[in-house]
């Protein structure tokens, strides 16, 4: 079961990516590369050249008419003739896209498609720090390669040199064929392992064990091969991990294939038993997860919400634009993707040259006066295409807190007259930032919405003081108004958070039964789908001890979870605030 | 441009076959929705899709594909009025385009260099009489959304902007495809779409294998593969022909028309339009089966894609819609 050599370490999967990437890059995709500006990104990025397309660098503003060429406005204007510019995308490159995690949805589903089209390659530079910022799924989804600098050190980025022969693995690599069904199947039921549900995954390893052993000189692909593709394709695409997680939703947990396995086989084993040459599939699961950063799989969950919130619609906090909301300084800039033109900034900042052009053209015209039509009127003002200047303005979309308050008899005793002083308290505060308020009481069999969304601070507190107490805990109803409220709040373009304030005892399903397992499920599925809609949550424990449940739905939610000390009013104000990021 | 991968090579994902097919027959019934993970092939099979469908007859050099000259709208320039025949039109349409690319907009290029008023089409133009396929529909911006649901529901385009007027016909078929977990799309939308499925990754190894198997003999030898696979889209085309053909003629019993409203008042869906498209996609389910008559069979088959995406949204409900019209189904239709 030992592999034929050690796996790869960091840098060596870094020469592995790009040796990859310099034999196939279409087939590839491309490199997915992860670190802030560093010696060993600057070595990975240089040792790009050894591709053998060529190298287009593009940033995450780029417009249409640079990506698919266009009218070129500004040349236009200079040279007062119809000029057109040629896109980036005309001609097969190697785009490397800076700062990739900034990347709106929008450019994400261009490049995407240009992916598919299967002409050019993208390096994607992700500087993100921490799990909201990575790459768009819909690019992340199409990169074949993953290689993460962050930790590297300078001796590590000496390291990072293509040494290998690239001709000649090339010329192997047509030798070579296909991969066998052995390969295959190891790539497959790894890929299901790890929670990899896309067809691409295993296509994209299959292909980087091909070119592997191309580099190493092998007469077919072998255990090494697909251990080290396996490390380099998966690492950032794994969802699950099947030594944690007992219940991989995939192929090990079916019913093994008809032919698979003979009966006495446990099923988790099924595949491994029908494998003509047996794979260990150990290996190569451990080759991905030494790959694997150590927060990646939850930054590969919290990136989904954290996309979904920019994918959404008015739900930055701020949102830069060119068109609604408070001015900023005008910019320079080319005209193209909406901007529009700020008249008076362009004049000023051409104001001051008026005296050098105006001789400059006066010479200029008497020399070719002859030819010009005669009633061309005399030029006033020159303005210079570096003149433009352009409107940018910034919006703050509305937030509205949504306070969900366990009301039931469990928190009644317990709390309740505490959370809403943390309530009111917060109310004071949104009040004076212009934040919407939303409350929403669950008790007894189901949840009322006590408040709709509203700006009014005394209705609040009206409200607020008449909220009685007791019965069962029905968590699962609450959160499902929550999350209502949330997706009806943003579609008027607001941001809306949700506070739970719960002791956590779930005891009521959604159906009205008393069924605490069916209520917790519920819960749990909801907490799921609040994540899935990207709200942002924090859940605020007020029972008299920390309850452990309530943490695993905070993780469930993708928010924080904050147990809260006896304490007053006040102090919980503050936490409130502390935990909502302000 | 290489050949697009066969329709008939795509492994699995049988309802997203069907239910494509099934507009290709009658595309009266107005769209279908993909729903499902990424890397499951919904943008393969768009465009294995129009490779499939038989080539259309247009006048050569009209920016709205019309089948005749007298269609030719008279804001386009000069046509040779020869008579082409040309494959289905499949136009993305990409993720934040602008207005201006998908209505059309003022031609600049004439306008600045010979004073001209005149019209550039835009993607909604050239999709007339084919396919509009939207990737990642659910992050579209929302005025393009309304702007789409507008054109698709009347089949033409208007266009009122920067001193021009002018309309042209947009019947196209709308495929959108996208990720539930990335989104939501308006349920005004949704109920626009005739069909929607959800599609997932295949759960076991050997089919999964058999994808990379196909993928693989496609990318190596191209040209083998088309052979390999083309004889079986043929057949396919020839099916969806015949079925063409067979629609007009095909009865539909009082019984099945009961069936459709019965189903769907069980249901409770909103407004009459899934009533009209389950019949549709009933009509087109039995004229492709070959029947001569529409049964309760037929609209069995098809109930579940016709109406899973009209139901009041449930937010627990993550695949659970079709489950739901599955169980009503088998009780109203026993």
């Amino acid at each position: 079961m030992a592999p034929q050599s050690p796996p790869l370490d960091a840098t060596a999967r870094a020469r592995a990516a790009l040796a990859v990437l310099a034999l196939d890059p279409i087939g590839m995709g491309g490199l997915w590369l992860r670190g802030r500006i560093g010696p060993a990104r600057a070595a990975v990025v240089a040792a790009l050249d050894a591709l053998p397309l060529p190298v287009r660098r593009i940033h995450p503003s780029i417009d249409d008419t640079a990506l698919y060429g266009g009218t070129d406005l500004t040349a236009t204007l200079a040279a007062g003739r119809h000029m057109r510019a040629a896109g980036l995308l005309a001609a097969p490159a190697a785009l490397m896209l800076t700062m990739a995690e900034r990347a709106p949805p929008a450019l994400a589903a261009r490049l995407a498609l240009h992916l598919d089209e299967g002409r050019s390659c993208l390096i994607a530079l992700d500087e993100g720090e921490g799990a909201e910022e990575t790459l768009p799924a819909a690019l992340a989804e199409r990169l074949g390669l993953f290689v993460d600098v962050s930790n590297m050190t300078l001796q590590d980025a000496q390291d990072i040199v293509l040494t290998d022969d690239l001709a000649g693995a090339r010329a192997r690599l047509a030798a070579l064929g296909g991969l066998d069904l052995a390969g295959v199947t190891a790539l497959v039921a790894a890929a299901a392992q790890l929670g990899i549900n896309s067809a691409r995954a295993p296509q994209m390893a299959a292909r980087a064990a091909l070119c592997l052993a191309a580099l190493r000189n092998l007469a077919a692909v072998d255990t090494g091969c697909l251990r080290d593709a396996a490390a380099l394709c998966y690492a950032h695409r794994a969802l699950i991990w099947p030594d944690e997680d007992d219940a991989p939703p995939d192929a090990q947990n079916d019913p093994p294939p008809p032919d698979s396995a003979p009966p006495d086989t446990p099923p988790d084993t099924a595949n491994d038993a029908d494998r003509p040459q047996a794979l260990p599939e150990d290996i190569v699961l451990e080759a991905v997860r030494a790959a694997l950063p150590p927060d990646v799989l939850e930054r590969l969950a919290g990136a989904r919400a954290a996309r979904m919130a920019k994918g959404g619609s008015g739900s930055g906090a701020r949102i830069k634009g060119n068109h609604r909301g408070r001015p900023l300084p005008a910019r320079a800039g080319r005209l193209g993707g909406g901007a529009r033109i700020d008249i008076m900034a362009t004049l000023r900042s051409a104001a001051p040259m008026q005296a050098l052009r105006g001789a400059a053209l006066r010479r200029g015209s008497a020399e070719q006066a002859a030819g010009q039509e005669a009633g061309a009127a005399p030029l006033r003002l020159a303005i210079r295409p570096s003149d433009l200047r352009l409107k940018r303005y910034q919006h703050t979309s509305d937030r509205v807190l949504i306070f969900a308050v366990d009301a039931s008899g469990s928190a009644a005793f317990a709390r309740l007259a505490e959370a809403k002083g943390a309530v009111e308290l917060l109310l004071a505060s949104a009040y004076a930032r212009r934040d919407h308020v939303a409350l929403i009481a669950f008790r007894g069999a189901g949840c009322e919405m006590v408040l709709p969304p509203t700006r009014s601070l005394t209705a609040t507190k009206r409200r607020l003081a008449g909220l009685a107490g007791g019965g069962g805990t029905p968590l699962a109803a609450g959160l499902k108004m929550g999350l209502e409220v949330a997706l009806q709040t943003r579609a008027r373009g607001m941001t809306p958070t949700l506070a739970l304030l719960t002791d956590g005892r779930g005891n009521i399903a959604l159906d009205g039964s008393a069924n605490r397992p069916m209520a917790e499920a519920d819960a749990l599925a909801l907490a799921r789908a609040l994540r899935g809609a990207g709200v942002s949550a924090l859940i605020l424990d007020i029972g008299q001890r920390p309850t452990p449940s309530l943490k695993d739905l905070a993780q469930h939610m993708g928010g924080t979870y904050l147990p809260l000390p006896r304490a007053d009013a006040q102090r919980l104000s503050g936490v409130l605030r502390a935990g909502l990021g302000e | 441009m290489t050949a697009p991968f066969p329709f008939s090579a795509i492994v699995g994902q049988e309802a997203m076959k069907r239910a494509m097919v099934l507009t290709a027959i009658d595309p009266a019934i107005g769209g279908v929705l993909v729903f499902g993970d990424r890397g499951t092939g919904k943008s393969t099979a768009v465009r294995a899709l129009a490779a499939l469908l038989p080539p259309i007859e247009v006048v050569e050099g009209c920016p709205v594909n019309s089948a005749r000259i007298e269609d030719v709208p008279d804001w386009a320039g000069p046509v040779s009025g020869r008579i082409i025949s040309r494959p289905t039109p499949v136009i993305d349409l990409p993720l934040g385009a602008t207005e201006d690319r998908v209505v059309g907009a003022l031609d600049i290029e004439r306008a600045l260099t010979r004073g001209e008023k005149a019209f550039e089409a835009g993607l909604l133009a050239r999709a007339n009489r084919g396919y509009l396929y939207i990737d990642e529909v659910n992050l579209l911006e929302d005025h393009l959304v309304d702007l789409l649901l507008d054109v698709a529901q009347s089949g033409e385009n208007v266009v009122e902007r920067e001193g021009l007027s002018i309309r042209h016909p947009a019947r196209f078929v709308l495929v959108g495809s996208g990720n539930p977990e990335e989104g939501d799309l308006r349920p005004q939308l949704l109920d626009r779409f005739g069909l929607s499925v959800m599609v997932t990754s295949p759960r076991d190894v050997e089919t999964r294998v058999q994808v990379m198997q196909r993928r693989d003999g496609y990318e190596r030898d191209t040209a083998k593969f088309m052979a390999k696979y083309g004889a079986q889209d043929a057949k396919l085309r020839a099916a969806i022909l015949a079925a063409r053909a067979r629609l007009p003629l095909l009865k539909t019993p009082d019984a099945v028309l009961h069936d459709c409203a019965a189903l769907c008042i069980a249901l409770g869906s909103d407004g009459l339009r899934g009533e009209l498209t389950l019949l549709r996609a009933a009509r087109a389910e039995a004229a492709f089966a070959g029947a001569k008559t529409v049964t309760r069979a037929h609209l069995k088959a098809v109930a579940e894609m016709a109406l899973a995406h009209r139901l009041r949204r449930d937010p627990l409900d993550e695949a659970g819609s079709g489950a739901r019209v599955a169980r009503l189904v088998a009780q109203t239709l026993p």
